[in-house]
């Protein structure tokens, strides 16, 4: 039975993580209604993140209580076409939010900006290296928009959350112990990088003597108390090390909790509905324009939001399942290439060093998680990847996250599964131990996509979203050379006894990897090869915005979330500049 | 004297008696108690608890029925100043009336001009339920006898304008003394018009004296305008009762008002008696073990707190006051600190009574009552227990 309408709103936000909250708070601020919905619960730092129960490892790490619960939502997956997909029943490669704050509370907080070459991946590739370079099957593409427009909004995002780093490119002037490769930025971090602790300085100081060139990870876990342009104060890091899959208890991670909320809910224009499902985005008879959204209420009653603007601003998966269960924009079909919506989805490649060492003790339970020291030489356009095979790079770090108690017990290579002996290697390894990491980029390509699932259906009866997902030949060959430098770096640091784990395929979703799943509703200049414009506006619908990860035409090495945040803020931007004054497709097709 | 008195009636605000009104009602923190929370403003039905029972706030809108609506300006003036409703009843001295019987006719009259500006709501409140004998309003005619002198303000010539403005706000309107004035058996301040600290609901207002420690000794005119323009001023948080001050009222008052009362209290408020107990005996390591593990994270090890976020400890007045209810009922049940515009953040502390037994909690107080140079009288647990 169709839901009585609620009264309308100017906008209506599907998502309440970092991209919602953004969008929440510069379209509330220019005075719009805003109603934003929200599938998980409703939390807060100090009724829900207290430091008396927040580092509850079983709780958070392993029981994932900030992850959206399987029974709720799920996907299936399989690796390649011709396969039985199956539903993930507990989460393992990837961690997908849900609740107020969204990702945004159980992120480790590393902050980047992508290289002004990654948002003209195809173009520059073929500038540089002509057209052999890329793979016949690879679906690498630009952007549609410049590290230039974006630069602005990368600064509005880092000064609302305070990133603690140090600038490598200052207007077009390399600084001293920044990143030497990232974009010219207009000012400084609003924060001085976190103070190091031994690991990380130790693999800084071996890459450094073997060439490289590494610098302290721009963190949102802060260095020091920080205001921000909203008048919010963010506290200094505790370096407790339970970041990456916890909320953060005393306000020192930037959350959409700790840097947003306060301002959003002085504003009685602005209304966040937890507990809040959306089931479909309903538009006009004539499909062009959107007419609001149908959800499921925490009470399980079914209502119709009518809004005139809609804002998508789920995580990637959620995203794309919305706009195919809608009936949005035209489903990618990948026996010839045809249709946009769950075309391009991208992953990471990751790899790992694990070093053991006699004497040094490095005290891994002080951490955070963007706690690290970096080393980007090896990244995007690293001037002879085309001579060794693949496109795309890694970056290579030291992460001190936190030495946590029940899944953080390396033992070096030898030593028994359980018994004596492997509780007597625990207690020896414990502190002795640093890990190493590469994290590299991932190409989006004919074999991977995302599309609704033909049998498994979600508690409404809606189908579930299917992801086929295997990694690329040329991610494989990246990740090989990334992680044979980084085992190197490992050497220099003189470990008694190193493991390097190394990515093969076919590509596992068991193992935890990286939460940074992207694409299926991608950007771009041209409507046969993107889902939204290049201000995130659908194509096929002018008042809908598609905002999140689910908008990168593939993924570099980098964590996405500083890109995410400029993309929310310069899609609010365009709403209030350009759609608002004149509603209307901002590109015409 | 004449020109003192125009000055009194802030030439700032030369807008029309309602909208005078509205900024005084402010002033006057009426919206806090005659208002449900969450409801329509100024409707009444909050219960207001006192020792003697809960009190319901009357509605002050303009409804026939419920409200003020049929009542003359004299009525209304009865109320404030005398404490007399227009059916001759009396009224309980939760509503400080004994505060506004020095407020100035025109002030008193703008606020009505305002509430007359409300839309009428019918709200008819609920019987204020006390227990015998407290529940027989005409005996308040002996309680108005014994503790009630009606006094308008007399401003003091030998004093600057401010200094008189910020003394009429403190002691009138503002009835600062009806939280920070220490009461006796029967809710009267001991001394008239003192501000030596006063217990409300589990909490303690401290000690509005210069008292270098558990007062306003080491607060600068600055501290003092900007803790009530924002609730927060890189010392103290304003939490509990005085976080509903600082968003209803203090906030929404003009940087002259907030001047003048902050060099009133800094200049001859009436200086409270040292009262202070023996010390804690410092260096309890127990209260040192529980403030590492459950306390520095946000204080930091110095006690000096986050500002804007974590409040000071070392120093603070509100933890070297005489009484430690405040103490005992942030640290047992949590609180939330005022949110502002210029302010928002509004942070919040967890409760820590799940995880703390009455002698741990009183053990940790007592160690932030003698930490970094802190002197004030030990805990007990027999205190806590009495705050669970």
């Amino acid at each position: 039975m169709p839901a009585e309408p609620l009264p309308a709103a100017d906008a209506v936000i599907i998502g309440f993580g970092w991209s919602g909250a953004l969008i929440a708070e510069a379209l509330s601020a220019a005075g719009l209604g805003v109603v934003v919905l929200e599938r998980g619960p409703y939390r807060d730092t100090a009724s829900d993140f207290p430091p008396g129960f927040a580092p509850d490892e079983l709780r958070y790490a392993v029981r994932h209580d900030l992850v959206v619960p399987t029974a709720q939502n799920t996907i299936t997956f399989r690796n390649r076409a011709g396969q039985t997909a199956l539903p993930v029943r507990q989460w393992g490669s990837f961690l997908p939010a849900s609740g107020a704050g969204g990702g945004g509370v159980h992120w480790n907080g590393q902050t980047w900006r992508f290289r002004p070459s990654d948002f003209v991946l195809r173009s520059h590739l073929l500038d540089a290296h002509g057209h052999g370079v890329i793979p016949g099957d690879v679906t690498i593409q630009d952007w549609g928009v410049t590290y230039a427009e974006l630069e602005p909004f990368y600064d509005r995002f880092e000064y609302l959350a305070g990133i603690s780093g140090r600038a490598g490119n200052l207007r077009g002037r390399l600084q001293q112990g920044g990143n030497p490769f990232e974009g010219p930025r207009q000012r400084d971090y609003p924060t001085p990088p976190m103070r190091m602790t031994l690991a990380p300085t130790r693999f800084a100081d071996a890459a450094r003597a073997l060439g490289y060139h590494p610098f302290p990870q721009p963190s949102a876990n802060l260095s020091e108390p920080y205001t921000n342009p909203l008048g919010v104060v963010i506290g200094p890091c505790s370096y407790c090390g339970f970041c990456e899959r916890f909320g953060c208890g005393n306000y020192s991670k930037a959350s959409p909790q700790t840097a947003l909320m306060p301002v959003l809910r002085r504003r009685p224009n602005f209304a966040l509905r937890t507990g809040a499902e959306v089931l479909e985005i309903a538009r006009a008879p004539d499909g062009r324009h959107a007419r609001g959204v149908r959800y499921v209420d925490a009470d399980g009653v079914e209502r119709y939001q009518r809004a005139e603007l809609v804002i998508l601003a789920a995580y990637t998966f959620e995203n794309v399942r919305l706009l195919l269960l809608s009936g949005i924009g035209q489903p990618y079909d990948p026996r010839d290439g045809s249709g946009v919506v769950g075309r391009n989805y991208a992953y990471q490649t990751t790899a790992s060093v694990q070093l053991f060492f006699d004497d040094t003790r490095f005290n891994p339970f002080i951490g955070a998680g963007a706690l690290g020291m970096v080393v980007d030489d090896l990244n995007a356009d690293g001037r002879d990847h085309a001579r060794l095979g693949f496109i795309g790079g890694a970056h290579l770090a030291a992460m001190q996250s936190g030495g946590r108690p029940i899944l953080s017990r390396p033992t070096r290579p030898g030593t028994p599964r359980w018994g004596g002996a492997w509780k007597h290697a625990v207690a020896r390894d414990y502190l002795r131990n640093a890990s190493l990491g590469a994290s590299g980029s991932s190409v989006s390509h004919r074999g991977a996509w995302l599309d609704l699932d033909p049998t498994y259906r979600d508690r409404h009866g809606r189908r579930l979203l299917r992801m086929t997902f295997d990694f690329h030949a040329n991610d494989l060959r990246m990740i090989q050379h990334a992680t044979d430098r980084l085992a190197g770096i490992g050497r220099a640091m003189e470990p008694a006894a190193m493991v390097v784990n190394e990515r093969r395929g076919p590509y596992s979703i068991v193992p935890y990897q990286s939460t940074h799943n992207v694409g299926g509703a991608v950007m771009g200049p041209d409507p046969a090869t993107s889902v939204v414009n290049p201000w995130l506006q659908s194509w096929d619908v002018a008042n809908l915005f598609v905002v999140g990860a689910s908008s990168f035409p593939q993924n570099p090495s980098y964590n996405p979330t500083g890109t995410v945040g400029a993309l929310a803020l310069r899609a609010a931007n365009a709403i209030l500049t350009r759609y608002l004054p004149s509603p209307g497709p901002l590109v015409s097709r | 004297m004449v020109g003192l008195f125009a000055s009194l009636v802030a030439a700032a605000h030369a807008e029309s008696p309602a909208e005078r009104g509205r900024y005084l009602a402010a002033v006057g923190d009426c919206v806090a108690c005659h208002t449900v929370p969450g409801g329509t403003p100024f409707a009444g039905g909050r219960a207001i608890e006192t020792p003697f029972g809960p009190i319901i706030a009357p509605n002050l809108t303009p409804d026939r029925a419920s409200g003020l609506g049929t009542w003359s300006d004299a009525d209304f003036l009865g109320a404030m100043k005398r404490g007399v409703r227009p059916d001759g009843a009396r009224l309980y001295p939760a509503c400080p009336y004994v505060y506004f019987s020095t407020v100035r006719d025109e002030d008193l009259l703008a606020i009505r001009a305002f509430l007359a500006t409300l839309a009428p709501v019918a709200n008819p409140a609920r019987g204020t339920e006390f227990g015998f004998p407290f529940n027989l309003r005409p005996l308040m005619v002996f309680w108005d006898a014994l503790y009630f002198r009606p006094t308008p303000f007399m401003p003091d010539p030998s004093r600057s304008a401010e200094w008189n403005r910020g003394a009429y706000l403190v002691a009138g309107l503002g009835h600062c003394g009806a939280c920070h004035g220490a009461k006796g058996a029967l809710g009267a301040n001991r001394a008239p018009g003192a501000l030596d600290g006063g217990r409300v609901r589990g909490w303690f207002a401290p000690d509005l004296g210069g008292d270098p420690r558990a007062g306003l000794g080491g607060w600068s005119l600055d501290d003092i305008e900007r803790y009530l323009a924002t609730g927060s001023n890189g010392r103290a948080l304003a939490a509990g009762p005085m976080a509903e001050v600082v968003e209803n009222s203090t906030a929404r008052m003009t940087a002259a008002d907030l001047r003048a009362i902050a060099l009133y209290l800094k200049q001859d408020a009436p200086l409270s008696p040292p009262g202070r107990g023996p010390s804690a005996a410092p260096n309890d390591n127990l209260g040192a073990a529980i403030y590492a593990d459950a306390c520095a994270a946000c204080h930091r090890a110095s006690g000096e707190g986050v500002p804007g976020l974590f409040p000071r400890l070392a120093g603070s007045a509100v933890v070297q006051s005489a009484r430690p209810d405040t103490l005992i009922t942030v640290v047992l049940h949590g609180s939330r600190a005022a949110a502002t515009n210029a302010a928002p953040t509004g942070p919040a502390m967890p409760g820590l009574g799940w995880r703390l037994d009455d002698a741990s909690a009183a053990a940790v107080l007592t160690y932030i009552r003698s930490a970094w140079g802190n002197e004030a009288a030990p805990v007990s647990g027999d205190a806590v227990r009495r705050g669970r």
